[in-house]
């Protein structure tokens, strides 16, 4: 018997966030333009010390004014897909749930886009209209998973396959909508690689930054103190209900703050997929299926993988980039079919 | 008296039990139905019985009789259409779920984990409702479930993934976290049912001395005759959602009686402890 103490679970947190460390370093090297690691360090220490006056040269400039804020966006991104989709594979019982896989996240971009349409009609404050995309990525994605938690229900309890195809058809459809939209629509919406597959190389404001911060750590902080509960879901909800588990309370907080997670991480990415399915099954892998461990672990870890996938679709045909959700896919996919299959067997 | 670690707990609680009833189901009826507006699909008649601090209850009866409909009201899961049940005087169908998972355990049919876990993380599964939700176990913690396993005779097991033990195996270590609840209710859905002979009579030993040593009140759903006729101090017959009799298993084993119940032909003899056996005939005798 080795329960689960305080100690080991900084201790596994501290190493992966070594590996995000020496991640991000090879992501701020590695780029069209190289960089030397004794300037990029020197570059970094003046940014830590708040003299980011006195770098001058173009290197960085790239580094401080491109990299880094997108290294920044990945690992929001990351950490927010990896944990709602940690948390979808628990509600749902269901190990390939994932918010891309579900529709969920074609459910935000939908959203989104919708939001982007509207904004213009409305004369709200740049403040409030900055917060138009994530509320409506936010809406599409609650309405996306109840939509499809309910049609994966037959008889009060969930069936998996009806779960998963119902998810993928409604991600379908609500990508066919997007079309439509995109293909009647121009102006400032953003294009139709960036929705349907997902970027980071979209440029943001610093105030937003702090807002996807801010907003990552409460959601993910909300299903955190869900996380023994969670342990006890997978045994289903009736006896998780018998052992103690307020089993509507915690339905609600998980589904409304993943949803959340999926609508951030949406309205600034777009829909990159498969790392909520990824990453919290190799941190199940290594670390066990204790969501006390693998909700902090799967963060982390949805950090790095989301840098490192960037990091290859910066790189592999540069000076041409890839969407990032492309490279994310071309991995995730065949996992996901590998799983499917061992699932079965 | 035995002062039993689930009643020195409250001193308050084990201060009002002695003898007296523990477990008071009054007059408890249910209907089930997929829609409202139609006529239910099933109905508990009004059901009534108590049962005191060690005691074994046997709820018998043929399938579709309501046996599981029952434990589920007491469980407090469902709630009763009319009458009330009582657990030492609360009842359990409005107390709080981390409330009744303190006083009630449930063991069910079938455990079906999503991903693996060892026997010790299942066991400690059952201290969940006594602790805030986000905290690590505590010494107290691992202690209760490592002496839940040994009681149930599992120590061994504890290291071991549940998908890679015996049927029977995974019933004692089931039987187990309930145990590391610390429940004065243990409430046992057809705990029986996928094991062999060898394991049934190891289960329902443990569980005669467990309720014995620590004066949990027991109701066991099952349709085993024999078993029930064995183990039970009290039996509860039920048939097509009524209740027939309640009563020790001298008095409710009346051939004329289960054979109308359990619509076959059999006999009953009582053996030399005074309990009743069954005999169950084939068609051509």
């Amino acid at each position: 018997m080795k329960p689960l103490t305080l100690r080991r679970l900084l201790l596994q947190c501290s190493i992966l966030c070594v590996i995000l460390f020496l991640v991000v370093v090879v992501a701020l090297k590695f780029g069209a333009v190289p960089v030397s690691l004794y300037a990029l360090g020197r570059d970094l220490l003046r940014v830590l010390f708040g003299q980011s006056s006195q770098i001058s040269s173009d290197y960085g400039l790239i580094i401080v004014n491109i990299r880094l804020p997108r290294i920044l966006l990945g690992m929001i991104v990351g950490a927010s897909l990896s944990v709602a989709g940690t948390s979808f594979q628990a509600l749902l019982r269901n190990p390939l749930a994932d918010p891309y896989v579900l529709g969920v996240s074609s459910g935000a971009s939908l959203g989104a886009i919708l939001a982007l349409i509207v904004e213009p009609h409305l004369s709200l404050s740049p403040l409030f209209a900055a917060l138009l995309t994530p509320l409506g990525a936010f809406l599409g994605a609650t309405a996306t998973i109840a939509a499809v938690y309910f049609l994966g229900r037959r008889e009060g309890q969930i069936d998996s396959t009806t779960l998963l195809l119902g998810g993928v058809i409604t991600g379908s459809f609500l990508s066919a909508i997007i079309l439509f939209l995109m293909s009647t629509l121009t102006g400032s919406l953003r294009g139709l690689s960036f929705w349907m597959m997902g970027e980071l190389s979209t440029p943001l404001q610093k105030s937003v930054y702090w807002f996807l911060g801010v907003g990552f750590l409460l959601a993910a902080g909300a299903i955190y103190t869900t996380a023994s509960d969670l342990n006890l879901l997978l045994a289903g909800e009736q006896e998780a209900m018998h052992l103690g588990v307020d089993v509507p309370r915690v339905r609600l907080v998980v589904y409304i703050a993943a949803s959340f997670l999926t609508g951030l991480a949406v309205s600034v990415s777009g829909a990159v997929g498969y790392v909520g399915l990824i990453v919290p099954h190799v941190m199940r892998f290594i670390f066990g299926s204790d969501h006390r461990t693998l909700l902090p672990t799967a963060a982390i870890g949805g950090a790095i993988a989301v840098i490192m996938a960037d990091t290859l679709a910066r790189t592999v045909v540069a000076p041409t980039e890839v969407p990032v959700g492309a490279v994310t896919a071309v991995i995730g996919a065949p996992l996901f079919i590998y799983l499917l299959r061992r699932r079965l067997a | 008296m035995s002062s039993g670690s689930a009643l020195a707990r409250n001193p308050l609680e084990s201060a009002r039990l002695g003898n007296e009833v523990r477990l008071s189901v009054e007059q408890v009826s249910y209907a089930h139905s997929a829609n409202p507006a139609q006529a239910p699909l099933f109905t508990l008649e009004a059901t009534s019985f108590q049962a005191r601090p060690g005691e074994i209850v046997a709820i018998l009866g043929p399938n579709a009789s309501g046996k599981s409909t029952l434990l589920k009201l007491i469980s407090g899961a469902l709630a009763p259409l009319s009458g009330r049940i009582l657990l030492n005087g609360f009842v359990t169908h409005s107390l709080s779920p981390r409330t009744r998972a303190q006083r009630i355990a449930v063991v069910q049919q079938e455990s079906i984990l999503l991903f693996p876990a060892r026997a010790w993380e299942f066991v400690l599964q059952g201290r969940h409702s006594h602790g805030r939700s986000l905290r690590f176990e505590t010494p107290d913690d691992i202690a209760i479930a490592k002496n839940a396993l040994v009681q149930v005779g599992a120590a061994d097991l504890s290291d071991r993934w549940m998908d890679q033990i015996s049927g029977g195996e995974k019933q004692r270590v089931i039987l187990a976290r309930a145990l590391a609840q610390q429940p004065l209710l243990l409430l046992l859905d057809e705990p029986t049912l996928h094991l062999d002979i060898a394991a049934q009579i190891g289960l329902l030993d443990a569980l005669r001395r467990l309720a014995a040593e620590n004066r949990y009140t027991v109701v066991v759903v099952t349709h085993e005759l024999n078993l029930a006729a064995e183990y039970a101090d009290q039996v509860v017959l039920m048939q097509r959602g009524r209740c027939l009799r309640v009563g020790p298993p001298a008095s409710i084993y009346q051939r004329e009686l289960l054979e109308q119940v359990f619509q076959t032909p059999l006999t009953v003899e009582f053996g030399s402890n005074g309990r009743p056996r069954v005999t169950v005939l084939s068609g051509t005798q």
